[in-house]
């Protein structure tokens, strides 16, 4: 008797995995180049102080704004500020900082933007209504302004920083998850764990959270960078990081008086803020694709041949 | 639609008066202006009495009371910088920020529905991922950044744009609507194609293609109004974003706005200057919001009838 | 290849005059995550106007995809690999894409299941239906609107210049789904096309819809393709069937005769497992197991796995669609099998 006979009948339809992720990624040579990138400045961010020692705030007047070289070792490779400290080592620190505003923000309001939205949705009802209402009114709330006012009645710290910044993205993760929680809701599995009686916060971590979460994540990765733009906003305007710690938003307000003689000192951090944001921009994009079954297929597309069809049969039209 | 925008003005004004009473409060923890504009070496008897005088001895809801009771005459208090009436003050700001945030909305809005709808045409071909790369850069761009490296390049070496001021030609312009633009319009770009690309693989457009539709007919007659509604909610928050104050662009090229009115107020403790600030720009974001939803509900009649939650 | 008996029909008038709608050896690949897989495999059949022809498959099988493929809307995903589709006589595949869109509408048209996500929320109902006219007969929106009326009146619904001006939200799923069959109706086609036009109503509401695709194929002498997985629908609506399975034709022939005595193991899987076998508004009934993947489709005969006459001929090569009678054909290499039956 053939293979096939033997075969008992369920297993020939045995669902097919999706493809692995970093296959995905590996098709994707935009994403994966970003993911590369983002890899980079975490360890630059975790490593790089190790390495770099006291350089980046070791002051040396004779070495003041010295250009970018690869005379004086590798803490000049990238030029000195007014005070002689080196850009590079300045740079790798504010990896650090940048990171360590940035991380916890995001991972704040994540956390307690979700929890509420999805509490909101499942209840709906009165509650679900004085959470939007709450989150329309940060969402209006001037948030520079918002800014201005804690860190000048509390101090400008890392920590009131990161509470800023995550108070002002939670009405994100809370509309969103919020949506998703009163879509499912309604379906029948949550109803049936309604009825036998399961509290609230169990139902929602097990049957609302698992099915939200891709979504949430996509929020968040996007978010990442809104967050990081604004923590260099805040310290360009010297309302973030203060001196003597030091972060890519300040070291370009640092070096806006120099434009002129010492370009590098302001251009350098405006770069290693672009190349972050957008990396972890074009991810998030790329996660929001590999992550809806629906638009999948669009990473596997073969690009090229499918673009040269339709063009030939728009010139044929 | 009447009730439905009752129902919205209703939802609507909360925020407004939230954020203006916020401010208040808020502002009076930063502590009592006195600590500014007395010299140090200045007397109890002379702080006592500048407080007095403008009332910051008063509890903080007696504060709000006269206050609330003025701005019902259309008293909006005077700076303490300048002793310039506070609504003057903001009525000469607000215009320059208005013009800014409409011209580069315009600009991002129209630009991002060509774009974004060519983009979307064509999923995964090189022009939708040219500028899909090129629409995330733009979004993820710092605006300080980008506006010192505007100023060093055309202001300084080459010399072609003037680096602040708004006195002059068009050509101060160019610099701080480029600064504000870059980041709404890539933001824009991602939604138009989004949901272009979404209302592009709905099934009415299928049927419609499936009547004999030129490209034309589906793109205009029939996506393009479903893919509206995403890039109306997003391109309102932009624009709210702008109504706010861009203190960015007005600090780097000297942009008299209201967004820097009102930090230097806050930094100033000029409490008069930045409640007229607030009320004036929360007034006009409520009306932008209602304008949103009066939209909305012109564009879609399921929003007309149905009862929002 | 092998010479295909033509599926339609018993009038002899019939079978000389040319079909309305012949797809010939249609193949369609589908770019998956996970590689390219075939759809639709060398599918072939044909109908002559006023006739009504069933596609009538298990979910998943491909039905819609050749439906698709027929009028020129596949998604960029999947792509015609070969085969033709001859429209009045012309292959409307090779035909340029502003030659095709002349066709949609006065010779193919298509009817969708879901009504709802078919008509655009944001238009009023009487603009919709009145597009087809403007786009081909360059009707002024005035003149368009009252022929929108008229189907409206046509199709049976009440008050059509009232709700004319009302949004698709504001009917009930079986009056959608009346204004989706005038809208494909609305210029006469050649062919109409109806993917499970009925699957999302109740059965009173279904037998109405039917009702009036059969009254409208009548009156405007279309030539009907009309894709379901009910088994009763098909016995009481169509003249000829085309049974598919993962994306091949098994079986294909005037419904009565291969009703009465199938000639694929398939078939008679699934008229065995009906009880009473006219009942109204019953899905498809279960064949035990499960159809193979589109990407794990074995070299052989692509039933096997599930067939109770499976031998080692069947895992080897892949039967042709050979026929079984003047007008029936069958894709087994042991239909004989099943003549005693
Ligand atoms: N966008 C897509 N991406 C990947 N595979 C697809 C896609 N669309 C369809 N397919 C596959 O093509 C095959 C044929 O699908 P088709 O929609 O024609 O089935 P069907 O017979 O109409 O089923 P149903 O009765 O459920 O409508 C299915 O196996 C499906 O998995
Ligand atoms: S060819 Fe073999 S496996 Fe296929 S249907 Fe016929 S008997 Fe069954
Ligand atoms: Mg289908």
């Amino acid at each position: 008797m053939t293979a096939t006979l033997e075969r008992p009948d369920g297993t020939v339809a045995a669902p097919k995995r999706p493809p692995r992720w970093w296959l995905l990624l590996g098709k994707d040579k935009m994403a994966a180049v970003a993911a590369v990138v983002l890899g980079l400045v975490l360890l630059t961010a975790l490593a790089g102080p190790l390495l770099l020692g006291d350089a980046a705030t070791r002051q040396d007047l004779d070495a003041s704004l010295r250009p970018p070289s690869f005379d004086h070792g590798i803490t000049g490779l990238l030029g000195t500020d007014i005070l002689g400290r080196s850009v590079l080592a300045r740079l790798v620190e504010a990896a650090g900082t940048t990171l360590s505003v940035a991380m916890p923000a995001v991972l704040f309001s994540l956390v307690v933007g979700s929890a509420i939205g999805m509490w909101a949705g499942y209840h709906g009802g009165r509650r679900e209504n004085i959470a939007m209402r709450v989150a329309d009114v940060i969402l209006s709330f001037p948030s520079l302004l918002l800014a201005v006012v804690v860190l000048y009645v509390f101090t400008p710290s890392v920590a009131n920083i990161v509470f800023i910044l995550a108070l002002a993205r939670i009405p994100i993760y809370l509309r969103t998850a919020r949506a998703e929680a009163a879509e499912l809701k309604s379906r029948l599995f949550v109803d049936a764990a309604r009825t036998f009686g399961t509290a609230s916060w169990p139902t929602i971590y097990r049957h609302i959270l698992p099915i939200a979460m891709p979504t949430l994540l996509t929020v968040a990765t996007l978010d990442f960078c809104f967050v990081m733009l604004s923590e260099s906003s805040l310290s360009f305007l010297g309302i973030g990081i203060q001196p003597p710690d030091v972060s890519w938003g300040l070291m370009v307000a640092q070096g806006r008086q120099f434009l002129q003689t010492a370009w590098w000192i302001a251009v350098l951090p405006g770069v290693a803020i672009v190349l972050t944001t957008v990396s972890a921009t074009i991810l998030a994009a790329w996660v929001r694709l590999a992550t809806d079954p629906a638009q999948r297929w669009r990473l596997t597309l073969p690009t090229s041949k499918r673009g040269k069809r339709r063009v030939t049969t728009e010139v044929t039209a | 639609m009447t009730t439905f925008l009752r129902k919205r003005i209703v939802s609507s004004a909360i925020p407004l008066v939230v954020v203006v009473l916020g401010v208040f409060i808020l502002a009076r923890l930063t502590g009592n202006p006195v600590d500014l504009y007395l010299p140090l070496s200045a007397t109890a008897e002379q702080r006592a009495a500048f407080s007095a005088e403008h009332g910051f001895d008063q509890p903080i809801l007696v504060q709000l009371w006269d206050y609330l009771g003025q701005v019902v005459q259309l008293d909006f208090g005077e700076s303490l910088r300048t002793g310039q009436p506070a609504a003057e003050m903001v009525l000469e700001a607000f215009p320059a920020t208005l013009q800014l945030a409409a011209v580069t909305m315009l600009i991002a809005i129209v630009g991002a529905v060509l774009i974004g709808s060519l983009a979307a045409y064509r999923p995964n071909s090189l022009a939708d991922r040219t500028s899909s790369f090129l629409s995330m850069t733009a979004a993820s761009i710092p605006d300080f950044w980008f506006a010192i490296m505007g100023v060093l390049v055309f202001g300084v070496s080459l010399g072609i744009l003037p680096t602040s001021g708004v006195t002059g030609g068009p050509e101060v312009w160019v610099l701080p609507i480029a600064t504000l633009l870059i980041r709404p319009f890539g933001v824009l770009v991602q939604v138009v194609r989004g949901s272009m690309v979404a209302a592009l693989s709905a099934p009415y457009v299928k049927v419609a293609r499936g009547k004999g539709a030129s490209e034309k007919r589906v793109v205009f007659g029939h996506a393009l109004r479903n893919a509206t509604m995403p890039v109306l909610t997003v391109a309102g928050d932009l624009t709210i974003g702008l109504v706010n104050g861009a203190v960015v662009v007005e600090t780097i090229f000297g942009w008299p706005g209201i967004g820097k009115l009102m930090i230097d107020s806050i930094l100033q403790r000029d409490f008069a200057v930045l409640q007229a600030a607030v009320l004036l720009t929360a007034v006009t974001i409520f009306l932008l919001n209602i304008l949103i939803d009066v939209c909305y509900a012109l564009l879609d009649a399921r929003v007309r009838q149905a009862v929002p939650a | 290849m092998n010479p295909l008996p033509s599926t339609a029909t018993a009038e002899p008038d019939a079978r000389t005059a040319e079909p309305a709608l012949a797809v010939e050896h249609l193949s369609v690949d589908v770019h998956t995550a996970s590689g390219t897989v075939r759809a639709v495999h060398d599918v072939s059949f044909s109908v002559h106007k006023g006739r009504t022809l069933a596609l009538l498959g298990e979910s998943g099988c491909g039905k819609s995809m050749t439906a698709l493929s027929i009028v020129g809307l596949l998604e960029p995903v999947a792509e015609v690999v070969g085969g033709s589709v001859k429209a009045g006589g012309t292959d409307v595949l090779t035909l340029s894409r502003r030659a095709r869109r002349k066709l949609a509408g006065p010779v193919l048209s298509i009817v969708f299941q879901d009504a709802l996500a078919a008509l655009n929320p944001v238009q009023p109902v009487g603009r919709q239906l009145g597009e087809p006219f403007r786009i081909h007969h360059g009707l002024s929106r005035r003149e368009a609107r009252e022929k929108a009326i008229e189907l409206m009146r046509i199709v049976g619904i009440p008050e059509p210049r009232a709700r004319a001006r009302s949004y698709p939200h504001q009917f009930s799923g079986g009056m959608r789904q009346r204004l989706l069959i005038a809208m494909a109706v609305a210029l006469a086609p050649d062919v109409l096309l109806a993917d499970e036009p009925t699957t999302a109503l109740d059965v009173t509401v279904q037998a109405q819809i039917m009702r009036l695709l059969r009254d409208l194929r009548a009156e405007r002498d279309m030539a009907v393709v009309l894709i379901t997985h009910d088994l009763a629908v098909v016995a009481e609506h169509a003249d000829d069937v085309v049974i598919m399975y993962a994306g091949n034709v098994v079986e294909t022939g005037p419904v009565r005769e291969v009703f009465a005595k199938p000639r694929h193991p398939y078939t008679k899987g699934l008229l065995d497992s009906v009880p009473e076998r006219a009942e109204k508004g019953k899905p498809l009934p279960a064949v035990g197991g499960s159809p193979p993947e589109l990407s794990a489709v074995p070299p052989g005969c692509v039933f096997q796995a599930r067939c109770p006459l499976a031998r080692e001929r069947c895992a080897d090569e892949r039967p042709r669609l050979t026929a079984t009678g003047p007008a029936r054909a069958a894709a087994c290499h042991f239909s004989e099998e099943l003549t005693s039956v």
